[in-house]
């Protein structure tokens, strides 16, 4: 078992780290309060070619593996979870247009993707389609020349900001997640629209937005993949983003409990620091122990996608663990701050809000027990 | 436009406060110390890349120090350079600025013609502002030092030259040399395609062998100063307040002078 690092991953990091302390860390309270778009953030991650680490090169990214792209959102989601948000959305549409796009496909798609001059966007939910992933209303009927698009998604991650998304719809009804089905549609398609921006607890500079199709015209070459195979691909792609969701969370979990570490070592009451009570003591001990075994089922999950193997598995375990250790660190982190960290001086109360986000995301908490289960009672 | 850009490996300033001075060799203990390029010949880097991409050419980064400097050559190569070429043998250690400006001169000659080089204003280790000029002097090239602002035509140079309350706007024929301050502009990271391509880079490193150079004007040997002492100044203690009417301010205060023998 070999946990080291390669020599690129260690010098790409090393940059990543330099980027993410000086330019987004010292900014990511300033972009929650004020719920602006970090545009210059995702300038500088194109800038820096991070969009395209796991696209290939031929169509202009990096070809690294996922894991690279794990070590580097985790970096990004604990200096800014909004951006490291904005990054793994972009995932969950690059991660389907590689696994199951046509070759022409992938070259008119992926390369403003990997140079980061475009965004993408993965659209499922709807008001009546959340965890019922396969109850979705969008229609798609086909014509002679392509799909017409009817319906409307909610809570789209990147939406108005992205060029290119993916957009669940069904072509069934009748036959529920079997009529679903896959298509790429890009911004400014006529009848594709942007409706509300929603208003959050937290992250409130990321964008989710509703997106509406009013006899929307997708050509024939926009499927992605097959017709009536779209809940495969929506599955395959919340597996991976898995990942991507779990890592976000961790990163979050690491800065709450950096803030809280070295709180606890400035705080003085009863004439010594905080820390030196073994009640804070065992908090930070738990908080440090969920982080890693958090981070070793993820960086486990990559590594096994990486290699072809089944991940799935881990990559749910991977999420679970990760956003409930985020949510549980960060309410632990505003407990060793005590009122200051009820404060909105202090970022405690931020992580807070923007961990409760990772339990909700890419199957909640109770849906991926229910994935888990399944799978270890089959094996 | 051929472009040399002279750098060197320093201590990370954020981690100044940890090094220490071997109090026998009177040098700096560098062992567990994060090595980075001298912020401002990060400037020239990034200046040196700017006139590429607006004019052509190919840039040069020429470095002397031991081989661990070789890990800011390779950044050089990930923020886009052509080039990266250190200047290393145990001959050259010790080197004072005489004899470092004389070592980095013997590597431009041998590189052939060039029409620009650029370095930073000083190093943060060293702070003697003195390797450029050395070097311009070594090459018998015009110098323009405190660059904040570059302009190219032709076989022209241009530059505002930063001084204590203004800045001078100095013109020179190319080729020159040129320091440059931080205000010259905001050098970019290294992007991944970068890091990558650095990776695959062979650095070009060039003994004192391979200059011809005479040995006795490099390291120890060829170095006009030595260092007798370095140690941390005591802060300034005492003082004294005179205070009153002011022209008897003034009178006790050259009367002060005076005593100490000041004026
Ligand atoms: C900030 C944000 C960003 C988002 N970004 C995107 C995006 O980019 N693309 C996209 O498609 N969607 C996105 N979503 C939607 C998100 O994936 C869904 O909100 C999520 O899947 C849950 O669906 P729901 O909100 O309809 O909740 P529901 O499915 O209504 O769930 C409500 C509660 O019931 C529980 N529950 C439901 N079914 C079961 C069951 N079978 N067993 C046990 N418990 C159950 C749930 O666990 C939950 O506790 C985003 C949401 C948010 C808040």
């Amino acid at each position: 078992m070999d946990f080291s690092l390669s020599d690129e991953q260690k010098a790409i990091l090393e940059v990543v780290e330099e980027v993410c302390e000086k330019e987004f860390a010292p900014q990511s309270s300033e972009i929650s309060e004020k719920g602006e778009f970090p545009l210059q953030n995702i300038k500088k991650l194109a800038e820096l070619d991070l969009f395209g680490i796991t696209i290939p090169e031929e169509y202009g990214g990096s070809g690294m593996d996922l894991l690279t792209w794990v070590l580097v959102s985790e970096r990004i989601s604990k200096a800014c979870a909004t951006t490291g948000l904005i990054f793994g959305a972009n995932l969950l549409c690059t991660y389907p247009l590689l696994r199951f796009g046509t070759e022409e496909q992938k070259k008119k798609f992926l390369p403003p993707l990997a140079r980061g001059e475009s965004l993408g966007a993965f659209a499922l939910t709807e008001p009546e389609a959340g965890s019922d992933a396969g109850n979705v209303q969008t229609t798609a009927k086909k014509d002679k020349d392509g799909y017409i698009l009817n319906g409307n998604k909610i809570f789209i991650t990147n939406g108005e900001v992205a060029d290119t998304y993916i957009v669940i719809a069904n072509m069934d009804k009748k036959r529920g997640a079997r009529g679903l089905t896959a298509f790429i549609v890009e911004k400014g398609r006529e009848g594709f629209s942007f409706g509300q921006h929603f208003n959050k607890m937290g992250l409130s500079a990321l964008p989710n937005v509703e997106l509406i199709f009013n006899n929307c015209k997708v050509p024939l070459e926009n499927l992605l993949y097959k017709e009536k195979r779209g809940f495969r691909v929506a599955m395959e792609t919340f597996a991976a983003g898995r990942i991507g969701v779990g890592i976000g969370a961790l990163g979050v979990a690491e800065a709450a409990f950096e803030k809280a570490k070295e709180y606890s070592k400035e705080r003085v009451q009863f004439g010594k620091p905080i820390s030196s009570f073994e009640a804070v003591q065992h908090m930070l001990a738990d908080m440090a122990t969920k982080i890693e075994a958090s981070k070793n089922l993820l960086y486990y999950a990559a590594w096994l996608l990486d290699r072809g193997k089944p991940f799935e598995k881990f990559a749910s375990m991977g999420k679970l663990y990760a956003s409930e250790t985020a949510m549980e660190v960060s309410i632990k982190a505003v407990q060793i701050f005590g009122g200051y960290g009820y404060m909105k001086d202090y970022p405690v109360e931020r992580y807070m809000r923007e961990a409760k986000l990772f339990e909700i995301i890419e199957g909640t908490s109770e849906i991926q027990r229910g994935i888990i289960a399944n799978f270890v009672l089959k094996e | 436009m051929e472009i040399i850009v002279c750098i060197k490996q320093v201590p990370d300033t954020e981690e100044l406060h940890k090094v220490k001075i071997n109090s026998e060799t009177r040098t700096l203990i560098r062992e567990g110390i994060k090595n980075i390029i001298n912020p401002f010949d990060e400037n020239a880097i990034e200046e040196a890349l700017r006139l590429r991409e607006k004019i052509g050419g190919r840039v040069t980064v020429i470095s002397m120090g031991p081989p661990q400097a070789e890990t800011s050559l390779r950044k050089a190569l990930a923020m886009g350079v052509d080039r990266a070429i250190l200047l290393s043998d145990k001959s050259f250690a010790g080197s004072d600025t005489l004899a470092t400006s004389y070592t980095l001169a013997m590597a431009i000659k041998k590189l052939g013609k060039f029409d620009l080089i650029l370095s930073g204003k000083q190093a943060i280790d060293g702070d003697t502002a003195q390797v450029g000029p050395g070097l311009a002097e070594w090459l018998n090239l015009p110098q323009i030092t405190y660059a904040r602002k570059i302009e190219v035509n032709e076989k022209k140079i241009r530059a505002e030259r930063t001084l204590e309350d203004s800045f001078e706007l100095v013109e020179s024929p190319l080729p020159a040399l040129i320091t440059v301050t931080k205000e010259i502009n905001e050098p970019r990271y290294p992007s991944l395609k970068g890091v990558l391509r650095a990776r695959k880079e062979k650095i070009i490193i060039w003994t004192a062998k391979d200059l011809k150079i005479n040995e006795k004007r490099t390291g120890l040997e060829g170095s006009a100063t030595r260092v007798i002492k370095v140690f941390t100044p005591p802060s300034p203690s005492g003082g004294e307040i005179i205070s009153g009417e002011t022209s008897k301010v003034a009178e006790n205060l050259i009367k002060k002078l005076e005593e100490h023998r000041i004026i």
